[in-house]
């Protein structure tokens, strides 16, 4: 019957006119955001390339009209900032000489914390556990002062090596929480067929787990670095001066300028302290956001 | 000793590890809650001075805008960051085909440190040339837009720039959750004839429930620690306009001397806290074991 033929003709494409419809409204939708996403950090960007006259004539969105790299190497390290001079270059590495031992040092604690709560339990882990768990979720001003006073007790204020020993000490928390969920899915045969063979309380964990366990040792890395080159709190309740990390020099760079704002070295300044933390994720991705669900959705 | 040290290996070797964990983390929390207790003004005194610290504290106005801003920034935080969340983890599911690409872009803004982030805002907020020039340059000469400097409306400031760092992680939570639902359900409901946004809204949401849980908690967490990105774009200001309770704690602790008010607002925060993830973990604990 050619009629009704026609009619579930007409009647598909009508739906499949609706589905396009549909489907460009979704594009639309999820451009939007992401222009919404994209927009400060391409604000940023452009802002910084661009001289002082430049910006105050023109708006933010406008590209320079050359690419210009004075606020760059203003930000880095040069001359013409008044009022304070701050320049990150030196604070870039002190957040490097920070950041590498403290990663180091928690991630490898709470490997070897979260092999002991799985693969040697004893009677009360459970609740051991649960006091190190509860340390990712403490407000740090309930801490701030006794450490403070810790650290001027140790004769470790202001320095790297305090900011260091901070950093480890509040990473443990989630670095063994991280490791404490990864071993937990890995089968007991395993260690009870090297226990057999007679390896060890070490053995096990250098030549057994640790193996086996890139993937959780790259999203604990990830978490780690990118909390503790991101922190302010510790950064400028016990450091200052020279001693100083990025976050808290890239602020006193930009309270500092008090006669003109030089919003072009801001911004730059700003990217330079982002700029690690961004790279990791754009590599690393997939192993960063399995680290922001690990570490929150908490398992 | 030998075979006893052999015997209990895991337990030493994990033993520095804890001790540092209740030194560091139970020890310091006794203690500020001791010094919240006492008269401690530049330096800690152990003479115990009852509530009065509460008492001085829950009269000080600032402490006053500090909470209040904070109750107005973690409703609309929250509230938007899950709206958005949602939304966006909805959409990104329809099978579209620059998925990967989307999620990355939508996601970035986390892995920048809250001082980029208002560093960022403040210049795109600027009251001159920020946006306010930018819709003037395109021919809205009236638009104006100084929430900035504005008493009223710079907490407002705080809320943009948070949505905008946090929004993406919990759309990437909300999308994690609705690829772990299995696509029969679904199938079977189009057969049943429902709507795909009557799907959505009377069968996924509701399976959505612990991501709902888990992602308030951590918003809720987020914002009740803020400091960074208050110090970043509005340092508190205009005045004491923007104040946050972190803020007013450091600032009592490291700039005012006064450790015993600042040590009183600590155990506030510590306690609010508290409330919150305490349940949760209870819950999510029954939860697991009920699973097991």
């Amino acid at each position: 019957m050619p009629a009704v033929d026609l009619q579930m003709e007409a009647l598909e494409r009508s739906a499949s006119r609706r589905r396009t419809f549909y489907r460009w409204l979704l594009f639309l939708i999820l451009g939007v955001f992401a222009i919404y996403y994209l927009a400060p950090m391409y604000v940023m960007i452009v802002t910084s390339f661009k001289s002082m006259e430049e910006i105050r004539k023109g708006n933010l969105m406008m590209l320079p009209k050359e690419f210009l790299l004075d606020a760059w190497k203003i930000a880095w390290g040069g001359r013409g900032y008044d009022a304070g001079d701050v320049f990150l270059r030196p604070f870039f590495w002190n957040s490097t000489k920070m950041v590498v031992p403290a990663v180091v040092i928690s991630t490898f604690l709470g490997a070897i914390n979260g092999y002991i709560l799985t693969k040697w339990r004893f009677k009360g882990d459970n609740i051991i556990f649960l006091l190190f768990l509860f340390g990712c979720f403490i407000p740090y001003q309930a801490i701030l002062l006794p450490m403070a006073r810790t650290l001027g007790a140790l004769g470790i204020s202001n320095s790297i090596t305090g900011l260091v020993l901070v950093h480890s000490v509040y990473g443990l928390s989630f670095t063994t929480l991280f490791f404490r969920n990864y071993y937990v899915s890995i089968p007991d045969e395993m260690i009870k067929a090297a226990r057999i063979d007679g390896a060890g309380f070490f053995k096990i964990f250098f030549k057994v787990l640790l193996p086996i366990s890139a993937p959780i040792i790259v999203v604990t890395v990830i978490w780690q670095f990118t909390n503790i080159w991101n922190d302010f709190l510790f950064g400028s309740s016990f450091s200052f001066g020279e001693a100083a990390p990025i976050q808290v020099a890239l602020n006193n760079m930009v309270l500092t300028s008090t006669s003109v704002k030089q919003y072009n070295v801001d911004m730059a300044a700003a990217f330079i302290a982002g700029f690690p933390t961004l790279v990791v994720y754009i590599l690393a991705g997939k192993y960063f956001i399995r680290g922001l669900t690990a570490g929150s959705v908490k398992g | 000793m030998f075979s006893w040290l052999q015997k209990n290996l895991p337990k030493v070797v994990l033993t520095p590890s804890f001790a540092v964990i209740l030194w560091f983390i139970y020890g310091f929390i006794l203690w500020t809650i001791y010094v919240s207790l006492t008269k401690s003004k530049m330096l800690p005194r152990y003479d115990f001075w009852g509530f009065k610290q509460y008492i001085r504290l829950w009269s000080n106005m600032r402490w006053y805008t500090a909470v209040e801003n904070l109750l107005i920034f973690t409703i609309l935080f929250v509230l938007i960051c899950i709206l958005i969340g949602i939304l966006l983890s909805i959409l990104l599911d329809q099978k579209i085909r620059a998925e990967g690409f989307l999620r990355t872009v939508y996601l970035y803004p986390m892995a920048l440190s809250f001082i980029v982030t208002g560093t960022a805002w403040k210049w795109v907020l600027n009251p001159t040339l920020g946006i306010q020039k930018l819709f003037r340059d395109w021919g809205f000469s009236e638009f104006t837009f100084d929430w900035l400097v504005n008493r009223d409306m710079s907490i407002y400031t705080i809320v943009i720039a948070a949505v905008w760092q946090s929004s993406g992680f919990v759309m990437a939570l909300f999308l994690a959750g609705l690829r772990s639902i299995d696509d029969e359900i679904i199938k079977a409901a189009k057969i049943d004839g429902a709507s795909l946004s009557s799907i959505y809204v009377t069968i996924i949401l509701p399976m959505m429930r612990p991501v709902f849980m888990s992602s308030i908690v951590i918003l809720l967490h987020i914002s009740i620690k803020s400091y960074d990105l208050v110090i970043a774009l509005t340092a508190g200001g205009p005045g004491t306009s923007s104040d946050m309770p972190a803020v007013f704690m450091t600032q009592m602790a490291f700039h005012r001397s006064e450790i015993g008010l600042a040590s009183s607002s600590a155990v506030m925060m510590f306690l609010t806290v508290l409330a919150i993830i305490v349940p949760y973990l209870y819950s999510e604990l029954r939860r697991q074991d009920a699973s097991r």
